[in-house]
């Protein structure tokens, strides 16, 4: 218990420090406003619906874009570990699409599928995708050939083989590959909120900012923060589950 | 007529991006049913080639093998593996490990459980049906693969350096244990070894191959008494390991030399 409270220690600290700073102005209000005023401001968020609503369409276009990138990764992946036709094909282009910053697909998104979800959950999923694939590959490569060939042995089908042997051995590299999308997922939600939404946690983050109305603003950031962190959390536990038989 | 067939194999060993290599050339050999074979050798001289080639694992790229009249042409389960690493599924429990191949065969949940059961005591493993491989010792983690391939009923055991990772008094036990399983269980074993000891304790054919290029170099047939635990005491075996290692210890050599730079 009292390794808990000093873990958070810190945090507590800073966020004394903070409220200190702003109550005695010195940084002027607009820039850091008191904490008290911002936990002020996120009950009256919560309470009008705004942070609801927003908060939705947020999770819904996240969860829609992940849930795609997590598909058709995972499947491109070990379909590129086990095929070289398929190697052949889609290498190339993995290799040239990584490096490219997502985040530059914004308006190309926006141009084909508008200001709505759509564009969103297109940009979140094509972005997501790759450390998806990557992992998937990269874990379905490691597969070693005795276990699949035990497996073929024992009169299961090469499909078979695939889903009871090389999707295990590629768990846990696919399953790190899909936390990095997660991270990602809420960089490009935020993004492409910011730029051209009409809804969501990065509209709301830019309403209120442009409408000098700071308080309320970092409220909504906080709650963003928060909501990465916990969604982390969540998946390393699963994680941590999924992959107990290899302690 | 023989269970096994092989004839005239030929195969090339492509490592990535370096020259290939001949590693099996002009390969015959015909095995009948219930036999125990062993195929001896020094490493690299394509022994286990030959065995995956059975398996059906690597394809055939000149001459032809058959079994019981069917030419190979993939894996399955009229023909079980046991690696030398054991290859168990790291995810799956001893239990469930064994229960993979009768899933795949026609048969009843509980007919699937009591099989399983009766294989996991029959190789001594009782009382650690729920335990991850990752759990187990290496000998422990044997016992279970040969559970495992056993309990689906492949009327032949290839059998690759299966207790090479083993130390020498776990390796001893599980020989003996092998020979009491065989005993009770007759099936035709191919068995892969680079120890002559080993070799002429198990087999009742033993397949002396040359280094690499791997052909056959001479074929021993062991007539001494395997039933009796003592027999590597006696004088009859020492004998029979002398004569069995003079034939291997030219190509082990050359094997050595050949690796060299």
């Amino acid at each position: 218990m009292t390794a808990r409270f000093l873990r958070y220690l810190p945090l507590f600290l800073l966020g004394l420090a903070w409220e200190a700073v702003a109550r005695f102005h010195l940084v002027s209000s607009s820039a850091l406003p008191p904490l008290s005023d911002i936990v002020a401001a996120w009950i009256d968020l919560a309470l009008s619906g705004d942070l609801l609503v927003n908060g939705a369409a947020s999770l819904w276009r996240a969860g829609a874009g992940l849930a795609l990138a997590i598909a058709i990764g995972a499947v491109l992946g070990v379909l590129m570990a086990r095929s070289r036709g398929a190697e052949r094909l889609c290498g190339p282009l993995v290799e040239a699409f990584y490096p490219l910053p997502k985040s530059a697909l914004i308006p190309v998104t926006a141009l084909w599928l508008g200001f709505g979800d759509g564009s969103k959950i297109l940009l979140i999923a094509l972005g997501c995708m790759l450390p998806v694939t990557i992992g998937a590959y990269n874990g379905a490569k490691s597969a070693e050939r005795t276990l699949v060939w035990s497996a073929l042995s024992m009169g299961a089908s090469r499909w078979r083989a695939v889903v009871d042997v090389v999707l295990p051995c590629a768990l846990p590299e696919l399953m790190n590959g899909i936390r990095t999308a997660l991270a990602l997922a809420f960089v490009l939600l935020i993004s492409s909120e910011l730029i051209v939404a009409r809804s969501g946690f990065g509209y709301l983050i830019g309403i209120l900012g442009s409408n000098g109305t700071y308080a309320p603003m970092f409220a909504v950031v906080f709650t963003v923060a928060a909501l990465g962190f916990l969604a982390d959390r969540i998946f390393q536990l699963l994680m941590r589950r999924a992959l107990r038989w290899r302690e | 007529m023989p269970q096994i067939v092989i004839d005239g194999i030929r195969h090339m060993y492509r490592p990535p991006r370096q020259r290939p290599v001949l590693a099996l050339d002009d390969v015959s050999l015909d095995i009948s049913e219930r036999e125990f074979v062993a195929l001896l050798g020094p490493s690299g001289c394509g022994k286990s080639t030959l065995l995956y080639l059975i398996g059906g694992f690597l394809p055939i790229e000149q001459g032809a093998i058959r079994v019981e009249g069917t030419p190979v042409r993939g894996p399955g389960p009229d023909r079980g593996i046991v690696f030398q690493h054991f290859a168990l599924f790291p995810w799956k429990n001893v239990k469930d490990n064994v229960l993979y191949g009768l899933e795949r065969q026609e048969r009843s949940r509980a007919e699937r459980e009591k099989l399983a059961q009766a294989f996991i005591d029959l190789v001594g493993l009782t009382g650690f049906e729920e335990s991850y491989p990752s759990q187990l010792s290496g000998g422990m983690q044997q016992r279970a693969a040969i559970a495992r391939t056993l309990a689906f009923d492949p009327k032949i055991l290839l059998m690759d350096e299966p207790f090479g990772a083993l130390d020498a008094q776990t390796r001893a036990l599980m020989q003996d244990e092998l020979l009491r399983i065989w005993q009770r269980k007759p099936k035709t074993v191919i068995f892969v070894t680079h120890d002559v000891h080993e070799a002429v304790r198990l087999a009742s054919r033993i397949v002396v191959m040359t280094a690499r290029p791997g052909r056959i170099k001479r074929v021993v047939v062991n007539e001494l008494c395997r039933d009796d635990p003592d027999l590597h005491r006696s004088k009859d075996f020492a004998d029979m390991v002398d004569d069995i290692w003079s034939i291997v210890r030219e190509e082990a050599l050359r094997a050595q030399v050949g690796r060299t730079p």
